[in-house]
């Protein structure tokens, strides 16, 4: 019983995905005086690309092709150690954060391993990019994640979480900054606006667009399924850790409706200040991204450092 | 005790703390006067919350009058006074190349942490729960001498004493529960006449050297080094 929640569970994140990046994208044409596409466009992408015909370059090895299953099913894996719906599953009481994190850190080396592998200029350049941004990031998200585990006493996100819950309202002053620099390395980490923007192929503002250039058709569709995923990860990581309230912590049908309605809310929410975000800010120059990213360790060291000083048991 | 344990105005007043902290850091690594300015006055503000919070839940009167007092100062008066100085001298568009400013921002952390180890014992040996706020006390003191070293411009170094300032008031606050009046009027008067005098120096640092970067003051050597 519990299994088949958790696999339904994942099967929820995956279908979930698109409409998240669909309502993201309603939420910006919005703010900025557009006609928006109905929300349920990114399905329809995701249907038309795969019922192309994938074209391969000649100079591709192996590795382009596997590439876009290694880099779907690495992120659907980060995505069952997550709770979405429901606290206290089997697969995320398995795993925790840091294989989490190391799923991503997995797929996001077999991105840039395919982006390097047809050997063009912008493929090559975005591997670049993204490994450099991600180097710096990932410590941030890192020093984040340890502030919650640090007060839960557990790096278990399920755990963690159920732990949060127990405690009712606190107001930490840990989790300000833990917030904070999650949201940053959030945004660093998803290729949203002040870092790279995911609406554009301009050549020389590519991050994460530049690695994929080369692909197409069904291979296309599951990078973009992929990063769409990531994106509705980070979403329900900030949700669920930040503001835990209405997760499921029984598995009958009544709270596990009120789980999804919980989750759904929060996310359409959390989806609004990103658009508002990507429509106040302009991209930031790339060599601006290491101080953002420091700013986001730094927030993340103080969070780390308030637990310690302010909250400490005596 | 936990800070579960708490109730929700000791929670928020730690939680200021924490911002008041970051303040700190955020102006260490500002170039911008304007912007320093700003995110001095939003310190002030954050502190003048503190205030009112500790007044309301220890429930002692004349901490309004000191959050009164720090709003009416150091929220609005002294970064009034500066911004017009820094508007004055036209220098509003000179973004300040900071060297090394990550190391600051570490030197900053480990200041931080050198005041937590430095007040540990005392911490421990108190049952006052706010106390766990000294160290931020402490530390926005240490952060703003280490904004007074690694900035150049003068006005930055008025804001981070008067960042000083604004520690020793938040460690007055959380460990004594308020100064007595008498004190605190006469501290607030001895900040505002040193936000006069300091206009002052400006003008006359300005008239020697004809900027505001202090390291030009080696100009008026006798000897050339």
């Amino acid at each position: 019983m519990n299994w088949l929640i958790a696999v339904l569970q994942t099967m929820l994140f995956v279908a979930l995905a698109p409409l998240l990046a669909g309502w993201v994208k309603y939420c910006k044409c919005r703010l900025q005086n557009r006609k928006a596409p109905s929300l349920l466009q990114p399905y329809r992408d995701l249907i038309k690309l795969t019922h192309k015909q994938p074209v391969v370059s000649e100079q591709a090895s192996w590795l382009f092709i596997k590439a876009p299953y290694i880099i779907f099913s690495a992120t659907v894996l980060a995505a069952t150690v997550v709770p979405l719906i429901a606290v206290d599953l089997p697969t995320s009481a398995s795993a925790d954060v840091i294989v989490m994190v190391g799923f991503f850190a997995f797929a996001r080396f077999f991105l840039a391993l395919a982006g390097l592998d047809v050997g063009t200029a912008f493929g090559g350049m975005g591997s670049s990019r993204e490994m450099t941004i991600s180097s710096l990031a990932e410590p941030a998200m890192l020093i984040a994640i340890f502030t919650l585990t640090m007060t839960a006493s557990t790096t278990n996100l399920s755990f963690a979480i159920t732990y949060l819950l127990n405690d009712g309202l606190v107001l930490r002053p840990s989790f300000v900054f833990a917030l904070a620099a999650l949201v940053l390395v959030a945004v660093a980490e998803t290729g949203r606006i002040p870092v790279d923007n995911p609406a554009t192929h301009l050549e020389l503002t590519m991050i994460h667009e530049a690695m994929i250039l080369e692909y197409s058709g069904r291979h296309l569709a599951l990078i973009e399924w992929a990063s769409q995923l990531k994106l509705m990860l980070y979403g329900v990581l900030i949700a669920n850790i930040f503001f835990p309230w209405g997760i499921a912590e029984t598995f009958n049908l009544q709270a596990l409706g009120y789980g999804l309605l919980a989750i759904v809310g929060k996310l359409a929410v959390l989806a609004i200040f990103l658009a508002l975000v990507e429509t106040l800010f302009a991209k930031m120059r790339l060599f601006r991204v290491q101080e953002y990213l420091s700013f986001a360790y730094l927030l993340g060291l103080l969070g780390l450092l308030s637990h310690i000083i302010l909250e400490a048991a005596r | 005790m936990n800070i579960e344990q708490l109730d929700f105005y000791t929670q928020a007043i730690l939680s200021m703390a924490a911002l008041i902290g970051l303040t700190s850091f955020l102006m260490l690594g500002q170039g911008r006067l304007l912007r320093l300015i700003f995110l001095f006055a939003l310190q002030g503000f954050l502190l003048t919350l503190t205030t009112a919070l500790a007044a309301y839940s220890l429930n002692n009167h004349h901490l309004y009058i000191s959050a009164v007092l720090t709003l009416v100062l150091k929220v609005i008066f002294i970064p009034w006074m500066l911004r017009r100085q820094v508007l004055q001298m036209n220098m509003h568009r000179d973004i300040e190349a900071l060297k090394n400013n990550t190391v600051v921002m570490l030197g900053g952390a480990s200041l931080m942490i050198f005041s937590y180890y430095v007040l540990h014992p005392i911490v421990q040996s108190s049952s006052v729960v706010m106390l766990n706020a000294l160290v931020v006390s402490l530390s926005v003191m240490l952060l703003g001498m280490l904004l007074m070293i690694s900035h150049r411009q003068a006005i930055s170094h008025v804001v981070g004493f008067m960042s000083i300032e604004n520690g020793l008031f938040f460690a007055a606050i959380v460990a004594t529960n308020g100064m007595p009046m008498v004190v605190e009027l006469g501290v607030a008067f001895d900040v505002l006449v040193a936000a006069v005098l300091f206009g002052i120096f400006f003008l006359h640092i300005r008239t020697s050297i004809d900027s505001l970067d202090v390291d030009l003051l080696n100009k008026l050597h006798e000897v050339d080094k």
